[in-house]
């Protein structure tokens, strides 16, 4: 870990002052970002400390029914604050279904958003990356793979992002409100991650030098129909092999409209708005789900150590479909067999 | 004698309390005096040359003191033999930073010497190395044509290679009615105890050294640093009491106590080098190994064809073996048989002994063979085991210094529920899953080391006893303690164990299962003698107040020697001391094993497994709900500390089955996973309800405490149990260990 400046910043116009400049980065809870920099792979010169920043500690009620939750509210408060259980349980499971319980008290919801993969090339500073170093290559299409994409990849890179909250953020069309020198804006979670294209490097379309300040959800949260299904090597403890948000709203016993966001697939949560449209006035049944998994997983392609996952994830997404009838018999994070 | 008290008795851990508050001292955390901190600099290439080093930047960085590579390093022995260690394999040794030469990925190249452990990794990463590639080769499958036979040395008289063939396979395995034949593999895997590497070593001056040395032996790492150095052995003391784990990996000194002493004698400073969790990848691992299995029965079930071949990793400078195949000919009686075990040197590091090293890699290999074979004769897979049963070691011709495996079998299955098992491919369903249950045997070698105690008792009424033997967790410390207060009638509490320091009794590095057998018994015998001492002082105190007694007429009880015709007649043990001029009585012993009883039989812990899985059909997750091991070992010096390591067992069972695998990437000769975070060993929502029997067993042939040992018998029936359990689910065999998500699509 290199010598850095370190200031810490009370508000957000300071913050987004001091965060001016190329190797300049706020720091939050810290979780992702130390790691990558004790590990070499990231070189702050300056470190902006937001989490003295209290207004972004907020969970608060917006005049349209949904909810603003500020960008330093920890994951594990925002998983268990009682109007994200009672209208997100959705956003809850994911949260929950994520690293540790210690992790989650440190991790806040714009380091969520900004973590980065988990792709083992990425993480050693002697190996080619194009996501690390642009232009050195990608030694993870013909290697160890077991992680990495199977859909929205390009010749570049197969990395996926990891988060399991932004699975359901995506699925619920959550928004991010950032500031920037230039002022505020926002930004519809479509929009926010993208794919890796010819820039791998870049993971999202947020500024260098711009802040998130808090990601607000919309009305509609799925309470009564959702499931949030994550496979994973171990039953706790790791990330997502393929994971599934799935939330819709159920008239006369059809499905009025529903969403489907899939984690551990691709460099972005992954949704197919067709899918969603298929559903629409189906019955919930394995053979609506089917479809709907055929839809979202058009052009899906493996690698030497991950085409089981295109079967898997066509599974999950009826399983996951079926689960949400009855989200009451589900424990939260609980592996699938139990 | 005295009836055994503490023997037998479940006790928690002596040293329990001082690492649970944080007391007790682990290797990296003795901060002594003007400490200067190491950290490895690892090769980023597989098999090559150093061209070049630029320590410019390196040099630049506040706080840098010092780097050391092979072009400045101070003298290092010349011979091979100087680099052995008690458990190295035969061949030649890796000498850290010797010379330019590069022989795996992740080799220590350089040690950047700074003021602070930050200053010096930061450095580390700021060293600029060229060098010169040549092309390597890492891949165990596509080489399997230049296997070669192991090379004979020291390991192998430990670890015996396979003894010849017997009978006539290939006509037995032609007409047998029943067969299967199999290929099995696992890749590597690494031991990754929570405590990573590390030496703190005290520079005490003129060419001495004590080393704070994370290791499973002292003197092993005593006796290694002497002859590298060229420094008189009481010149090098090493101290290690606490030991977070070792799992095997620290059978051989590891590459930072060589650097932390090199440092240590150029600087003339005190010097620590610890290593990283990814550093704990650059060393020895468990080797890949593929195996081919055939065997045969014949219709009414008599197994009468077995060959097993076994083909694993090495590098190219050492030639690991471990008993792999060996296994099958014990636990069965088949007598046509063949076996094979083969070695492919690649570019890797040496392959190190982990856990149950061979055991658990064959038997998952001869246990899931078995089912397959029980299966195609419509058999029950433990009425075809018992059917089996090896009453005699046939592969030796002689008799098992006891074996109680048929009891296990009927515990195990009774506790666990055997009967209730469907035949395969018509299981319980629950709701989404399947229910799976499958059953194996396990068996570990007894092995016979010299060891030696010291037994002293003094004027405080305090047994002191001592061995320069040290404790990964296992409760050794604790056993030994309780056979030492059973010897001389004493309580827990008047027993102090001193020990992980190589001043003391030398001891031979602990592993294996060997060291409750080994340093146990040599404790019993020292204790003894001290018994025997004490009495004949006793004798001649003032007054003979024992008269014409016998040893054999008196008992040794809390602190005094009593009369057994006449309970009046006493002599406390502390007049007996100051009767010998205040100075404590003291009496060493070396176990010796009488290698010529013991060669007359077959010495071997058994055990069985018997596990449920629930799988869920569409998913193909797999959940080990319960399981049950029952464990025939000899005498149970603590039942608590023991039903710890046989839990640990299954647990680590359960990892080698679904779980841990250190991935290779082929192209980079680099293994890629090498964090916690990939590294994927068991969390507690992997692990369910686990059972421990232990079933009664008496051996009187092994050693003076009848005790096997028990640190790797609770791992070995595991992976094949459940294998088998799967198998029983789902119809499919699963021969790629681990099983993982996505397997049973
Ligand atoms: C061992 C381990 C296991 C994990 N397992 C999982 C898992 O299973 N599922 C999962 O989803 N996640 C997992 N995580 C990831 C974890 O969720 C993230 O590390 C965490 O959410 C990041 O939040 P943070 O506040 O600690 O971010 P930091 O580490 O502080 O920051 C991360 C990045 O975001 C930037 N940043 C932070 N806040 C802001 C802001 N307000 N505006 C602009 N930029 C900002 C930083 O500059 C940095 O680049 C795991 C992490 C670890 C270490």
């Amino acid at each position: 870990m290199n010598n850095f400046h370190y200031t810490k910043a009370s508000s957000v116009d300071e913050a987004v002052l001091a965060g001016k400049g190329a190797e300049n980065y706020f720091i939050a809870g810290g979780t992702n970002l130390l790691d990558l920099w004790k590990y070499d792979l990231t070189h702050p010169q300056k470190m902006v400390d937001v989490n003295g920043i209290e207004e972004l500690k907020t969970i608060t009620e917006l005049p349209n029914g949904g909810l603003r939750l500020g960008a330093l509210v920890t994951n594990n408060t925002t998983a268990y604050h009682p109007l994200v259980e009672a209208r997100y349980p959705l956003l809850s499971r994911t949260i929950l279904a994520g690293a540790t319980a210690q992790i989650r008290n440190s991790a806040t919801n714009g380091g969520n958003l900004l973590q980065r993969t988990r792709c083992y090339y990425f993480y050693d500073p002697a190996s080619p990356c194009n996501k690390r170093n642009p232009g050195s290559g990608c030694p993870a299409v013909e290697g160890q793979n077991r992680l990495h994409a199977i859909l929205g990849f390009s010749d570049k890179c197969i990395a996926t992002f990891p988060s399991d909250m932004c699975v359901a953020l995506a699925a619920l069309e959550a928004v991010v409100r950032v500031t920037g020198p230039n002022g505020s804006r926002e930004i519809a979670f479509a929009d926010f991650h993208r794919l890796p294209g010819d820039r791998p490097e870049l993971d999202n379309t947020l500024g260098q030098d711009e802040l998130i300040t808090a990601i607000d959800l919309p009305p509609r949260g799925y309470a009564e129909h959702h499931n949030y299904l994550k496979l994973r090597d171990r039953n706790s403890y790791a990330f997502a092999l393929v994971s599934v948000a799935t939330g819709y709203e159920l008239e006369a016993g059809m499905i009025a409209n529903a969403r489907i966001a899939l984690g551990g697939v691709a460099h972005i949560p992954w949704r197919v708005e067709a899918a969603e449209t298929y559903l629409e006035g189906k019955a919930p049944t394995e053979a609506s789900f089917a479809g709907a998994a055929d839809l979202i997983l058009a052009g899906a392609q493996g690698f030497e150590h991950n085409a089981f996952k295109i079967e898997l994830a066509r599974r999950t997404i009826v399983r996951s479909g079926m689960m949400a009838l009855d989200p009451s018999c589900q424990r939260p994070g609980a592996p699938p067999s139990l | 004698m005295t009836k055994n008290k503490e023997i037998g008795r479940a006790r928690r851990r002596i040293e329990g309390e001082l690492k649970v508050t944080g007391q007790a001292k682990y290797a990296a955390e003795y901060n002594v005096p003007d400490l200067l901190h190491g950290y490895i600099v690892n090769a980023t290439i597989v098999k090559g040359k150093i061209e070049s080093i630029d320590e410019a930047a390196t040099r630049a960085v506040p706080g840098v003191v010092d780097i050391i590579h092979h072009e400045n390093r101070p003298k290092m022995a010349y011979f091979d033999m100087q680099y052995s260690d008690m458990d190295a394999p035969p061949g030649s040794p890796f000498r850290p930073l010797y010379d330019a030469e590069i022989k795996f990925h992740g080799q220590p190249i350089a040690l950047v010497v700074a003021k602070t452990f930050e200053a010096a990794r930061y450095a580390a990463s700021l060293l600029k190395i060229t060098y010169t590639e040549e092309e390597f080769d890492v891949n165990l499958k596509t080489n399997l044509d230049r296997a070669k036979k192991p090379s004979m040395g020291l390991a192998t008289l430990i670890k015996p290679l396979p003894p010849g063939p017997r009978g006539d396979f290939d006509a037995a395995y032609a007409t047998a009615t029943a067969k299967f034949e199999g290929e099995f593999h696992h890749g590597a895997q690494h031991h990754n105890p929570m405590e990573m590497f590390a030496s703190t070593t005290v520079y005490e001056g003129e060419g001495k050294l004590t080393i704070y040395d994370k290791t499973q032996g002292t003197n092993n790492s005593q006796l290694f640093i002497g002859n590298i150095f060229g420094l008189k052995m009481g010149n090098v003391r090493v101290i290690a009491p606490y030991v977070g784990g070792g799992f095997g990996s620290g059978l051989r000194p590891q590459h930072q106590l060589v650097l932390s002493v090199l440092a240590a004698l150029c600087l003339k400073r005190n010097v620590r080098v610890s290593m990283d969790r990814s550093q704990m990848f650059t060393y020895g691992h468990r080797p890949e190994t593929i195996q081919h299995t055939r065997f045969g029965a014949t219709a009414d079930g008599e197994l009468t064809a077995v060959n097993h071949v076994a083909h694993s990793e090495t590098s190219r400078y050492e030639d690991y073996n471990e008993v792999v195949v060996n296994h099958a000919g014990m636990l069965y009686p088949a007598q046509n048989v063949t076996l094979d075990y083969k070695l492919v040197p690649l570019d890797v590091s040496t392959p190190m002994d982990m856990r149950a090293p061979g055991g658990v890699t064959g038997m998952v290999a001869v246990e899931n063979t078995m089912d397959q074979v029980a299966d195609r004769l419509g058999m029950d897979p433990l009425e075809f085991r018992l059917k089996n049963y090896a009453e005699r070691d046939h592969s030796s011709d002689k008799p098992f210094s006891s074996k109680e495996l048929r009891e296990c079998y009927r515990q195990g299955a009774e506790s666990f529920g055997w009967k209730d098992r469907r035949p395969t491919g018509q299981p319980e369903k629950r709701g989404n899953r399947i229910v799976g249950r499958g059953m194996s045997s396990g068996l570990w070698d007894v092995i016979a080391l010299p060891g030696k105690a010291t037994a002293e008792f003094n004027a405080e009424g305090k047994l002191v006893v001592s061995s320069a033997v040290n404790d990964c967790g296992q409760g050794a410390y604790t056993v030994f303690s309780q056979i030492a207060a059973d010897q001389l009638g004493l309580p827990l509490e008047s027993v102090k164990f001193v020990y992980g320091d190589s001043e003391l009794p030398l001891s031979p590095i602990q592993g294996g299962s060997y060291t409750t057998g080994v340093v146990g018994s040599a404790v019993k015998l020292a204790c003894l003698a001290l018994r025997n001492k004490l009495f004949k002082l006793a004798q001649i105190l003032d007054g003979f107040p024992l008269g014409d007694a016998l040893p054999q007429d008196v008992d040794f009880m809390d602190g005094e020697i009593i009369v057994k015709k006449d309970p009046t007649i006493r002599v406390k043990l502390t007049d007996v001391v100051a009767f010998n001029q205040g100075k404590p009585v003291k009496a060493s012993k070396s176990n010796i094993p009488n290698v010529f009883k013991l060669k007359q039989y077959t010495r071997a812990a058994h055990a069985a497994s018997f596990v449920e899985v629930e799988i869920d059909e569409q998913l193909g997750i797999v959940n080990v709900t319960r399981a049950v091991t029952a464990v025939a070992a000899g005498a149970i010096m603590n039942p608590k500390t023991a039903r710890s390591q046989i839990l640990g067992g299954m647990v680590w069972g359960i990892s080698l089955a679904t779980r841990e695998e250190s991935l290779l990437d082929k192209k980079m000769g680099k293994y890629v996973n090498d964090d916690l975070g990939e590294y994927h060993l068991p969390v507690h929502a992997d692990i369910h309800d686990l059972e421990v029997i232990f079933v009664e067993e008496h051996d009187e042939i092994i050693n003076a405490l009848g005790a096997k040992g028990i640190g790797e018998i609770g791992m070995i029936s595991m992976a094949p149990a459940i294998i088998n359990a799967v198998y029983n689910a789902t119809g499919k065999l699963v021969t790629a260990l681990p099983l993982k998500v996505g397997d049973l699509l």
